[in-house]
């Protein structure tokens, strides 16, 4: 780990990558490269939201309101016409609608992870990517959302998924996984809205403080509330922070649970398994934390922040990568296993099935990309290799849509009776769907980019070295802590 | 300088000559060290109405202004028992009562039989409770933040202050206000001065 005393130019900065990725004997590696003042990082990350962004941003921006309006186009069309429109048949009623679904809940819980299981532990680093990180959360939660209401067919009576009084005297089934999913899903979207917008507030009042434009002025004055920095406000802050992270825990832990009830409560073979609630969180962390490498890679890079999202961010995340993955793998070889020893005829021809029957190649893009393409990890020079990283975060994408698709689609095509099998072909409203949701997330998500702040400042100034300070008097706790317990001055 | 306390600025006079009332002294310190070193010494002075601004919760300020813990989490607790019992009565109404009670309209629940499980099944509404209780837990945590701290709040003297805006930036202040009773203006900023302040300067309540 080398701190270079002067970086090549000021206009540079935050666009070279430096090596922090050595572990240097009796010094706390610093997460904040080649930056010696708050103002810096202020300035870092404010930047991008006070300046024209870089052409590439208008690309992708252009490119993702496309796909958006084609999300739109499609959504429309299924409204007027039917679910007729996609390729469900009877029996593959669930196909690409709640794969979609899955796949970006899933997405969601890196966020969640990195800004409250991350905190918990007190692993610092997650400070220079969980504001964005929970706003990938957020955007992914939303695309999850469309899916289910688009797919129930008569979306005006969505409503009726809430226990609304009416006079019809009709409640919803309380006793239904699928009723408890619209109950884990919103709070998810909820607190994690939340948690996103009250880390903000500070950062919103930075920016609100530097804004020139009047227009600027009132925007982040309204939205950062009249926040002050104020210490007495900070303390209830850090409180109101700290519990908020104890219940997104086991909220995130919760929603992918309730997500693979809508499978393992049902008699299905290939869906009726104890496995699926600790399987599904960690296929969630495994997707999410790719999803995180797969927009940290470009971000860091056109805004210019390789300083603050250090390669030592990185090959921490696909440290993360590589254990969630062989978590899945695990899982995967555990569900062939139990198939065996089970015993159970129909159980055993699911997944069988699934390896070798019509939707093969499905099962065996997901294995490699799951299961082997993140073992490269395993090596450091592979980790901290911005490109390959890059690819192979992908591949992790493209493995996880798979393993949902997999799951749902060749467990519903070949159940017990051979006579009521059929096979599921997507229609162009299908992938339409699925391209169009990529459209409105990455549509919020370069939004965000643009006009917020895109890294937590006050967290990442609290965990720089001269935020902790040693005042030379007897105070209420050892400020010398070698662990470092209590030293950032977010935690509490 | 003169004394000045808010009841001794004139609104009567005309507004080009009457100073704008005070609203207290502000002192800009550069690091965290610096800062909690005057929070103690303000805080020994027995300055009552004062306050820290800082761009990131430095560790140990609170204590060392004496700030009495908040009593966030007891009312936490209390959101979040509350949504677990709000969510086993509405489970329990809608899916396993029969009578009729007003909620927005009159209504009554609608007890049945589903896959041979009890009226009140218990285990198979635990998802829903644990959501409900987390969820009202969150929002507790969040709104009474925000409550107990006074915001929003869009309009403020201090933010009316070109200097204080770099109090979200690399600046740390400490404010005493003028209705402190210890609050004499000249006193007060060479106290604040006296404690390495790199600027002392008056706030006014505009």
């Amino acid at each position: 780990m080398k701190i270079m005393s002067n970086s090549s130019s000021n206009s540079m900065r935050g666009f070279i990558d430096t090596d922090n990725t050595e572990q240097p004997v009796g010094t706390r590696v610093p997460l904040v490269l080649h930056m010696k003042s708050f103002g810096e990082v202020t300035h870092q990350v404010c930047r991008v939201a006070e300046t024209k962004p870089p052409l590439a941003w208008y690309v992708a921006f252009a490119v993702s309101l496309s796909m958006l309006a084609f999300l739109g186009f499609c959504v429309t069309y299924l409204i007027f016409t039917g679910v007729g429109v996609w390729g469900l048949n009877n029996p593959v009623m669930w196909a690409y609608d709640i794969t979609n679904f899955v796949f970006w809940v899933g997405i969601g819980h890196a966020g969640t992870l990195i800004s409250a299981i991350l905190f918990l532990f007190r692993q610092k680093w997650r400070t220079g990517i969980n504001r964005f990180a929970e706003a990938m959360t957020i955007f992914a939660v939303i695309c999850a959302g469309l899916f289910p209401g688009i797919h129930i067919g008569r979306v005006w009576l969505a409503y009726w998924l809430f226990p609304i009084p009416n006079s019809m005297d009709m409640w919803p089934q309380f006793r239904s996984p699928l009723l408890w999913d619209v109950f884990a899903v919103g709070t998810y979207f909820t607190v994690s809205l939340v948690f996103w917008y009250i880390g903000m507030i500070p950062d919103l009042a930075t920016l609100r403080d530097r804004a020139t434009g009047k227009f600027q002025q009132f925007a982040y004055g309204l939205a950062s509330i009249g926040w002050r920095g104020s210490m007495r406000h900070w303390h209830r802050y850090e409180v109101a922070y700290l519990l908020l992270a104890a219940l997104a825990t086991p909220l995130v832990l919760s929603v992918h649970s309730v997500v693979s009830f809508d499978f393992a409560v049902s008699q299905l073979p290939g869906w009726h398994s104890t496995i699926f609630p600790p399987y599904f969180v960690a296929g969630a962390i495994f997707s999410g934390f790719a999803m995180v490498v797969s927009l940290a890679v470009p971000a860091r890079q056109l805004f210019g922040l390789k300083d603050l999202i250090t390669l030592r961010h990185l090959d921490n995340m696909n440290k993360i990568i590589l254990v969630t993955g062989c978590m899945v793998g695990y899982a995967y070889s555990m569900e062939f296993f139990i198939a065996w020893y089970s015993g159970a005829l129909y159980e055993k021809f699911a997944f069988i099935n699934r390896a070798f029957g019509q939707y093969w190649w499905a099962y065996w893009i997901m294995v490699s990309c799951n299961v082997i393409t993140p073992q490269l990890f395993w090596f450091k020079a592979i980790r901290i290799s911005v490109p390959l990283m890059f690819v192979l975060s992908i591949f992790v994408n493209v493995g996880m849509w798979f393993e949902r698709f997999v799951i749902i689609v060749t467990s519903l095509a070949n159940d017990f009776l051979p006579s009521s099998w059929d096979q599921f072909v997507p229609t162009w409203v299908d992938i339409g769907t699925m391209v169009g949701a990529f459209g409105l997330f990455g549509t919020c998500f370069l939004l965000f980019c643009r006009y917020l702040p895109m890294i937590a400042i006050a967290e990442v100034k609290a965990v720089m070295p001269q935020a902790n300070p040693h005042p030379h008097h007897d105070h209420a706790h050892d400020p010398h802590d070698p662990q470092g317990a209590g030293a950032a001055g977010v935690k509490r | 300088m003169t004394t000045l306390t808010p009841t001794s600025s004139a609104h009567e006079t005309p507004a080009k000559a009457a100073p704008a009332p005070l609203y207290g002294v502000m002192a800009e310190f550069v690091t965290p060290e610096a800062i909690t070193k005057a929070a103690i010494a303000v805080h020994a002075a027995g300055y009552r109405f004062w306050d820290c601004h800082v761009p990131f919760p430095v560790h140990g300020l609170d204590k060392a202004m004496g700030v009495k813990r908040t009593i966030l989490p007891f009312l936490v607790f209390g959101a979040g028992l509350t949504g677990m019992i709000l969510a086993f009565c509405l489970q329990a109404f809608t899916n396993a009562a029969s009578f009729s009670l007003w909620a927005l309209v009159w209504v009554s629940g609608y007890p049945f039989l589903i896959s041979g499980k009890p009226m009140m099944s218990i285990p198979a509404w635990i998802p829903v409770i644990f959501e409900f209780t987390v969820l009202l837990s969150a929002l507790a945590a969040a709104g009474l933040m925000l409550g107990l701290n006074h915001l929003p709040r869009l309009s403020h003297p201090l933010l009316s202050n070109n200097r204080f805006r770099r109090a979200t930036d690399d600046r740390f202040f400490v404010v005493i206000e003028a209705r402190d009773p210890k609050f004499l203006r000249s006193k007060t900023e060479a106290f604040l001065a006296s404690l390495g302040a790199t600027h002392v300067e008056a706030v006014e309540d505009r």
